[in-house]
């Protein structure tokens, strides 16, 4: 507690704190103003912070570029349609079924693609997600290119209501403050040291005696299972699961969050996706402002951007806030 | 028997498309050690470039040379406005910075084109059918790729081997700084690499204009495939593209057009259908996770 107060007199400490209070209060505040489409914003970037904080395990702290992320999501995504489509609606069946599958996938793919370095490990993680996809693509009797709509939430005996859309928030937000605290646990726990010294120096960790390729598996499976923790959620606030939720584009998007929100940082994953999604609601009108009817072509404006972030922007959001603990640059 | 001369033939033109594509690839990979998905973007714009061209010449001919060099300046100012900012950055920069440009050549072509898609009409000198043996046609118009993508192939392989230009490619794809400090200007040779890599990309995309049709985001899953195939054959290896893109093609043309068969001996007519084009997808990425796992720097790649 005294940790935590003493935090907040810092810069980062501040603005977490306003911004998770703020985030708590949330369906009290669309309430208020009226705004059901704000809570539905704010529960999408609520759920994708979660997958962002499992990648950030992986690419922030352990500098593997797994640019095939969001097939995790599709996984957790069709544990819940597939259940559903078969009247199985019982939540504490269809989550650790699909937060199981999440981990088993990333712990296969990741046995395959650590065996390769750099480029070769992009290329392979985005091809395994590739062949997911497709997968998907032809899975006929869950309705291939179309998707599945889903008739019924996941249900908890009765515990919570996940159509109520405030409880929803609510759970999503109390599953992504746990997912953050596990990860800054993890990240400065002698697990999440060793997955960190081998980014910045494998051979280093290796003469040490640390099995670094059993290491990178667990941080690959862990970050697997936020993944699909995520697209669980994600199935069940859209009602609706298709392959494109598994698109390469989004787990280029995912990538993009990351690093916006600045790579191995406790809460980079989520100042990255609410600039995210930021920029994406606020690019289209101000186009609009300044020429009507431009609104919709936001990415050429959004492309450019992340270039400049590629190029000028390295620290992220989070370094805006001072520097946190040291971190090293590491090279592909 | 004749099915499968033209599925083979098939598969040949699709590899000798897609290797088009992966040879202005795995040229910057190798050398500038440049992760470009933008890649595709070329691909497309270049497809775009040609239908503007075709429809103000009216000749596709005239049309296509037009189209190659406005490719070639377009890739050499994306190379000296973004690109060689980056070749000394990670392949992290690299991912993020491309997959920006995707973004904003995509929407660019949407405000430039329309959101509607276009389509090129088969020239009419390959409109077609040839015999390729006596009794067995095949539409004129893919022959004409099979040509001219030998002919590049050869000519690219020859550019590589043969010349100067290809001399400083290999060397530059083996130690920069050493063909750097002999006083080459590596800045040029990157650029023209480039947009080497540009127009390859862009005749790809306006020799498959007439048969698939023009619209945006065309570049991106086939880019993917490319990557399958130099990650397949080997990062910077040419010949290893070239082997990669055939086996490619093959596995997907194959894929098509038998694996439907094999399902409906245990699925429906339908189901089978809808299937097995992903199935054929799904079989290209377990080729490439096989060979990956066998040699992680792909068929002929070099071992570090």
């Amino acid at each position: 507690m005294r940790k935590i107060l003493a935090s907040l007199g810092t810069p980062r400490g501040l603005v977490v704190a306003v911004l998770l209070l703020a985030m708590a209060l949330l369906p009290v505040i669309a309430q208020v103003l009226d705004q059901r489409y704000l809570l539905s914003v704010s529960t999408r970037i609520v759920i994708w912070s979660i997958a962002a904080a499992g990648l950030n395990i992986m690419l922030g702290y352990g500098g593997m570029v797994s640019f095939g992320h969001a097939v995790f999501w599709g996984i957790g995504g069709y544990a819940v349609g597939i259940f559903a489509h078969h009247g199985v609606h019982d939540g504490w069946l269809q989550w650790p079924v699909g937060i199981a599958a999440a981990m088993a996938w990333a712990t296969l793919i990741g046995a395959l693609s650590l065996r390769t370095r750099g480029v070769y490990f992009i290329m392979i993680t985005l091809a395994f997600a590739q062949l997911v996809y497709y997968v998907a693509v032809g899975l006929e009797p869950y309705g291939a290119d179309d998707g599945l709509n889903i008739a019924g939430r996941s249900q908890f005996s009765g515990l919570i209501d996940l159509r109520d859309r405030g409880q929803f928030y609510w759970l999503c937000f109390a599953l992504m403050l746990a997912t953050i605290w596990f990860c800054a646990r993890l990240a400065n726990s002698r697990f999440g040291l060793v997955v960190r010294g081998a980014k910045s120096n494998e051979t280093r960790m290796a003469a040490l005696g640390f099995p670094v390729f059993r290491y990178r598996l667990v941080a690959f499976a862990i970050s697997g299972g936020f993944g699909g923790l995520s697209g669980l959620l994600l199935a069940n606030h859209d009602a609706y699961i298709s392959p494109a939720m598994m698109s390469w584009v989004k787990s280029g998007d995912l990538i993009v969050i990351v690093v916006l929100g600045g790579m191995g940082t406790v809460f980079g994953p989520l100042f990255g996706t609410i600039a995210f999604f930021v920029l994406e609601e606020s690019l289209k009108p101000l186009m609009d402002m300044a020429s009507k009817g431009t609104g919709e072509y936001w990415q050429i404006v959004f492309g450019p951007l992340l270039v400049l972030v590629a190029l000028y922007a390295r620290g992220g959001l989070d370094s805006l806030l001072g520097r946190g603990r040291a971190r090293s640059r590491h090279r592909g | 028997m004749e099915y499968l001369i033209l599925q083979t033939l098939n598969g040949i033109q699709l590899g000798l498309l897609m290797f088009l594509l992966a040879a202005g690839l795995t040229l910057t990979f190798g050398i500038m050690d440049l992760v470009n998905l933008a890649h595709g973007s070329l691909y497309m714009v270049g497809a775009y470039f040609a239908w503007t061209f075709i429809a103000w010449t009216d000749s596709f001919v005239l049309g296509a040379l037009l189209a190659l060099p406005a490719a070639l300046a377009l890739g050499v100012a994306v190379e000296m406005v973004v690109m060689r900012r980056l070749y000394a950055r990670d392949h992290l920069d690299q991912v993020l910075a491309t997959f920006g440009l995707i973004l904003f050549f995509n929407e660019l072509v949407r405000v430039v084109w329309g959101p509607a898609g276009k389509s090129v009409a088969l020239p009419s000198f390959v409109a077609g059918t040839i015999d390729i043996m006596p009794g067995v046609p095949y539409p004129a118009y893919r022959f004409a790729i099979i040509v001219v993508g030998a002919v590049v192939a050869l000519l690219l392989a020859w550019l590589v081997t043969r010349t100067r230009m290809g001399m400083l490619i290999r060397a530059g794809a083996s130690n920069r700084r050493m063909v750097g400090a002999l006083g080459v200007d590596i800045g040029l040779l990157f650029t023209l690499v480039f947009g080497l890599g540009a127009v390859f990309a862009a005749l790809a995309g306006l020799m498959a204009a007439p048969i698939l049709s023009i619209k945006i985001g065309m570049g991106d899953d086939i880019l993917i495939l490319a990557f399958v195939i130099i990650v397949i054959g080997g990062i910077g290896s040419v010949k290893g593209a070239f082997v990669a893109a055939m086996i490619v093609g093959q596995i997907d043309i194959f894929g098509r057009a038998y694996v439907p068969d094999l399902l409906k001996t245990f699925l429906s007519a339908a189901a089978a259908s809808s299937a097995a084009p992903a199935i054929s997808q799904v079989l290209i990425y377990v080729v490439m996770a096989a060979v990956l796992v066998w040699r992680p720097t792909g068929l002929f790649g070099q071992r570090s």
